[in-house]
């Protein structure tokens, strides 16, 4: 039923609204410019693979590589590490995927998961405490792996999250061996 | 602003002046004849000194702004060269980095005066959130100009404030590479910083100017909270509290020359001195002094969402504080048990700064905890509750009456010049 307090909409009325959508359209499409310009550029984007060689790299041994403006841990672990890391059962880990991004999102966060498939004793993970950005120290914290001074994150050897008020595990960057002593990140 | 001047133009050129723009009416009716209470304590003086700390930060920044240079490979060196070839360059620039400090040193004092004399109250409330919001405008100035020297400290205070928006769910990761223009704080984060560090101090000033309108659309605040009802009750702003704000504005800088020439580096961190390296963290990071309480907020919580929501909270909730203090009464004076609560509070707060510069470990974060509980209840629980469980002392009739008599309009520890007549 119509109701009879309220006038018909008019053409003007149509005029009105369509007017308003096109203002509203118009300016989003002119305020995008101004927030994207913010976004990475092509020359940041253009940074985003680094090949590097590690047959320097002794047991017991870390180096960091830079990659993307952030630091890279590559780490040649030792035997006893490697063991630590399998020994600790899912169940006592924060958080409980690999974040590793060669694999699928909800892998979980066994230390196979965190390695390179047939060089289980590499380790290479962004050495970005998950927490707020600080670079852990290696050979550190409770757990013998990495510890964040900034605000007291204790990472294990495999790079997984322990203690501390860091959500993630290591960040594990899209990695391939390109060679049995070099490797590409990115 | 206006409305209260009684300015008629005498001569030709005033009259010419005043009927196409009445400015000369503005300013006579907003810094001249004004009527101001005429109680106001040196605690009111802090108002007109960060504005003239405001006016200084401008003008030392656009100097420097002459001889610095925004770019990673540049900045470290360009600020060392201000401090060692450009004529009086480490003046300007011990100024200006001393300045900010200042500015905080007076907005807290500023800040405590208005929560303890209740000026956040009606009608007054649009000033205090417009002072809430220059606030907040402070300390993103204050960080993003911290960031320019490109020191350890300055890279590594840039990434973990940065950082805090990655605990946004869902876009945080997004929103953090959007700020910095990149996978890392690098030379796109420092020229956009460098551009809003520029921008933001014109902003104050233009808040700073609402906030002034605001209290002078509702008369300012006195520490007996009681309205002006006559006359007597204040006097114009001009000659009295114009020569009485400047006689502040200059002890005040007798302080602020004592720690640009005797103590330039106290209140920065050695680190800065280092150029900035994204492959290693310093050992010990904490941002500067004037953040410290937010930041031992942020690290009481064992969760990095819960950290940054708290932190945000703590300021949040200054917001909303006109509407959580129930009472009636507005001035803290007449008010016994706010007062203790207050200066708990108070303390409280310094606590907290301290905490926030010792290491996250052990007794520091059990309390940081307590602290942060404290900080949080004042505001949540013993504000509303003390309007209805407190009985407030009797208020005076008018501040005349309260000025003359003496007495409890004047806070502990300033001198009651009014008894010894």
């Amino acid at each position: 039923m119509a109701n009879t307090d309220q006038a018909e909409p008019t053409r003007r009325d149509f005029l009105y609204i369509a007017t308003g959508a096109m203002g509203v359209v118009g300016a989003g499409a002119l305020v995008w410019p101004f927030i994207d310009q913010m976004n990475p550029d092509a020359s940041a984007l253009a940074l985003a693979s680094i090949e590097v060689d590690i047959s320097a790299v002794e047991e017991g041994q870390s180096i960091s590589v830079k990659w993307r403006g952030k630091p890279v841990f590559i780490r040649n672990r030792t035997e006893a590490e490697v063991e630590e890391a399998l020994a600790v059962p899912l169940s006592d880990l924060p958080d409980p995927l690999a974040r590793n991004a060669n694999l699928p999102a909800d892998a979980e966060a066994s230390d196979v998961n965190r390695g390179i498939e047939g060089n289980e004793k590499l380790l290479v993970q962004v050495g970005i405490c998950t927490h707020l950005g600080c670079v852990p120290v290696g050979d550190a914290g409770e757990y013998g792996g990495w510890f964040c001074p900034c605000h007291g994150s204790h990472y294990d050897t495999a790079g997984r999250i322990r203690k501390g008020p860091a959500p993630e595990n290591l960040l594990i960057p899209p990695l391939e061996m390109v060679s049995e002593t070099t490797i590409k990140i990115g | 602003m206006a409305g209260h001047s009684e300015y008629v133009p005498q001569s030709a050129a005033a009259k010419w002046l005043e009927s196409r723009l009445p400015v000369i009416s503005l300013v006579r009716g907003s810094f001249v004849d004004f009527p101001t209470p005429k109680n106001l304590n040196y605690f009111w003086t802090f108002g007109g000194i960060l504005f003239f700390v405001l006016i200084a930060q401008i003008l030392t920044g656009i100097v420097l702004v002459m001889h610095y240079t925004a770019s990673t490979t540049a900045a470290f060196d360009s600020v060392e060269h201000i401090m060692r070839d450009v004529n009086f360059g480490w003046m300007l620039r011990y100024l200006h980095a001393n300045g900010a400090s200042m500015f905080f040193i007076a907005v807290y004092i500023h800040i405590f005066r208005g929560l303890y004399y209740g000026s956040y109250k009606a009608p007054r409330e649009i000033s205090w959130i417009l002072g809430v919001i220059i606030f907040l405008l402070m300390m993103a100035t204050a960080f993003m100009g911290y960031v320019l020297p490109w020191g350890q400290m300055s890279f590594w205070g840039a990434t973990v404030i940065t950082n805090l928006f990655s605990a946004i769910p869902v876009v945080g990761e997004s929103v953090v590479i959007w700020l910095w223009g990149g996978f890392a704080v690098d030379n796109p984060t420092l020229t956009r910083f460098f551009s809003l560090h520029y921008l933001l101090p014109f902003m104050i000033f233009g808040v700073v100017l609402l906030h002034v309108w605001a209290f002078h659309t509702t008369g300012n605040n006195n520490p007996t909270g009681v309205q002006p009802k006559t006359k007597q009750d204040t006097i114009p702003f001009h000659p009295y509290y114009t020569i009485k704000d400047l006689f502040a504005i200059i002890v005040f800088m007798i302080f602020f020359a004592y720690f640009v020439f005797y103590l330039p580096n106290y209140l920065g961190h050695a680190d800065n001195y280092i150029e900035a390296n994204p492959l290693v963290t310093p050992a010990h990071i904490v941002p500067e002094w004037y953040f410290l309480p937010f930041y031992a907020i942020l690290r009481a919580v064992p969760d990095k969402l819960g950290g940054v929501v708290l932190m945000f909270g703590a300021i949040a909730v200054l917001f909303i504080l006109p509407w959580l203090d129930t009472s009636k009464v507005r001035s803290g004076a007449y008010r016994p048990l706010f007062k203790q609560f207050f200066w708990i509070f108070a303390a409280n707060a310094v606590v907290l700064g301290y905490l926030g510069a010792m290491p996250a470990e052990g007794i520091y974060v059990i309390m940081s905890q307590i602290c942060t509980t404290i900080y949080f209840a004042y505001f949540l629980v013993a504000l509303p509750l003390l309007g209805f469980l407190e009985k407030p002392k009797p208020l005076p009739a008018s501040i005349s009456e309260s000025v003359l008599k003496g007495g409890s309009g004047i806070p502990v520890g300033v001198a009651a010049a009014p008894d010894t007549k």
